[in-house]
């Protein structure tokens, strides 16, 4: 990556990024689910940012087909935790871009979500890292973690999209 | 919090099919359980295999209670409080690790890993100090079964064995015989997940098999799962009564009936060649057949240990509606390619985005909600009550979806709290 920033690209990594927080703030779950690749991995880690998922439980380590099941059940409609759904405000922002490697850019990013669902309304920080995939389509997301900063801690229920 | 009366009578809100609904709200009722449970009988603390190795420490609790669960140099296990004996600042600050040693950040006080005082900076300020009498605090009674350690406040009372009694021993028997080397690891990390909610209501739904088909229908119904037939009407699965306040689910009859190896899993035996090759050449071809298709057991024991099935929960009360379920896979020793997808398995069931425990958790916190209106002041606890018989060992068991088993630990709730 030259020390030039990449305007243009980052430009375009930021609107993916604020229509991916739209789609979440919205529940609109299968619109989000078109966004991963085939391959993708959606991982919350739990007790830290670093931890080994394939031998330390996390809070979300989902691969494709596991993500497919997490949206399906959405749409059961018997979903009770999200039946309400959640009402969902997120501000995204410290987006940087860290690595471009042909097809593929990393980025990282903050967010700061608002909940409120039938329980309280909760806040969420998180850091946030991606690995976006250039498509036809546009952007894809082929690896999504997310770093609740308090993932050491108990949490309450996070079963909105994250 | 809230506090509707100062002396609960305990006899007068807890009878033999219902019970009112200020046991999950009084505060009152919330500091009576701290005293005659929580810091009273048999509370499962953590596993051995967290402490493997001289000198290990990882934090534990029990109730609101912090505690430090060391090794000694010595190879015990010790349950100690997380409290300095002199101006009661926390001495250890860190989840786990390894020391042989905690020095207090406050002014200095350095105590072992068994609690005794081992020195205090600038000593000629102490004249007549007893460093004998200046250690860390420590659970009274410390006991294993099986690698299971659990702590008591006590210092008399019922011994580990028999609070876990013949059902809660055979529980936790059959489940470390699912180890082609007879034990289970805690190896994997725990979540812990929050919930607004009195933890007798987590108690209670643990061994609740009305629920399943109505709290879990969208994952049953879209992941393909044979689990909700197990909680049918026709389910021959039974609930049972272990006495002491211990309770399970026993699916075995349904699993029995099935007659497949592993399907207690959902899996079969082909896709667990390795295990199923150690666990025959561990227990010869007939045994380990019979393990392989009972599975692994669904059990409350009282007050805060869930196994269930693939994980435990370690249920901890916060406040009188705050409470949090520590959560983690199984691992059983000798078995990796099994453990695997029991840490996967697990991760998609449990904790704050679990395909199931969400829900649990949802029901949770509703019922708390529910609980603080006026009327009818009862939950009903009545389902089964016309059909619960005695087995052959004598426990009281019902059908799959009966609440044999909320009676069960109400009737031995009411027995520890009106003990003097």
């Amino acid at each position: 990556m030259s020390s030039q920033i990449d305007l243009a690209l980052l430009a375009e990594v930021q609107q993916f990024l604020y229509m991916e927080a739209r789609l979440q703030d919205s529940n609109l779950y299968s619109e989000w689910e078109a966004l991963w690749t085939d391959d993708a991995i959606y991982w919350v880690p739990a007790n830290g940012a670093d931890i080994d998922p394939e031998e330390q439980m996390s809070i979300i380590y989902d691969n494709r087909s596991r993500i497919g099941l997490r949206i399906k059940q959405f749409y059961t409609g018997k979903r009770h935790t999200q039946a309400p759904a959640s009402s969902l405000g997120r501000v995204v922002s410290n987006i940087e871009i860290l690595d471009v490697n042909g097809d593929e850019v990393k980025v990282a990013s903050n967010a700061m979500i608002f909940e409120c669902n039938l329980r309280a309304d909760t806040v969420w920080a998180t850091r946030n890292e991606f690995l976006l995939r250039r498509t036809e389509e546009g952007f894809r997301m082929a690896r999504k973690k997310v770093v609740l900063v308090n993932n050491e801690k108990p949490l309450y229920t996070l079963s909105f999209l994250v | 919090m809230e506090s509707q009366s100062s002396t609960p009578n305990i006899a007068d809100l807890i009878q033999s099919d219902r019970v009112h609904g200020s046991v999950y709200t009084d505060e009152a009722i919330f500091q009576l359980e701290l005293e005659k449970i929580w810091y009273k009988t048999w509370v499962y603390v953590g596993h051995a295999s967290e402490v493997p190795n001289a000198n290990d420490f990882v934090s534990k609790s029990i109730g609101p209670q912090p505690l430090i669960m060391t090794r000694g140099r010595d190879g015990v296990i010790r349950l100690l409080l997380n409290r300095c004996p002199h101006r009661a600042n926390q001495v250890c600050l860190q989840a786990k690790g390894n020391r042989g040693s905690f020095t207090c950040p406050y002014h200095g006080w350095t105590f072992s890993n068994s609690g005794e005082l081992r020195g205090f900076p600038f000593p000629d300020g102490y004249d007549t100090a007893d460093r004998s009498e200046l250690g860390l605090g420590q659970v009274n009674r410390v006991a294993e079964y099986k690698g299971f350690v659990f702590g008591s406040f006590a210092d008399e009372g019922p011994s580990l064995e028999e609070h876990l009694g013949a059902g809660g021993r055979d529980a936790i028997d059959r489940l470390v015989q699912t180890s082609p080397e007879g034990e289970v690891e805690i190896t994997a990390g725990f979540l812990q997940h929050r919930a607004k909610a009195n933890w007798k209501f987590i108690v209670e739904n643990e061994t609740d098999g009305y629920h399943p088909q109505f709290v879990h229908a969208s994952i049953f119904s879209i992941a393909k799962s044979g689990i909700g037939d197990l909680y049918s009407s026709d389910s021959t699965a039974v609930a049972r009564d272990l006495g002491d306040g211990h309770t399970e689910n026993d699916l075995r009859p349904e699993f029995r009936r099935i007659d497949k190896p592993m399907n207690w899993f959902g899996t079969n035996e082909a896709r667990l060649p390795d295990y199923v090759e150690k666990m025959k050449a561990a227990y010869g071809e007939e045994k380990a057949r019979e393990i392989m298709i009972d599975g692994t057991p669904h059990v409350m024991i009282f007050p805060n240990l869930f196994i269930a099935e693939i994980q435990i929960f370690v249920i901890q009360p916060l406040a009188v509606d705050e409470s949090i379920q520590h959560v983690t896979a199984l691992q059983f020793k000798g078995a990796p390619d099994l453990n695997r997808r029991l840490r996967q398995q697990t991760m998609g069931s449990v904790g704050p985005a679990g395909f199931l425990l969400a829900d649990d958790s949802e029901m949770y916190e509703r019922t708390q909600r529910g609980v603080k209106s006026k009327m009818p002041e009862w939950n009903y606890l009545g389902r089964g009550k016309h059909r619960e018989r005695r087995d052959e060992e004598g426990f009281m068991v019902g059908d799959a979806t009966d609440e044999v088993t909320s009676r069960g630990i109400w009737r031995h709730y009411r027995e520890l709290m009106e003990a003097e």
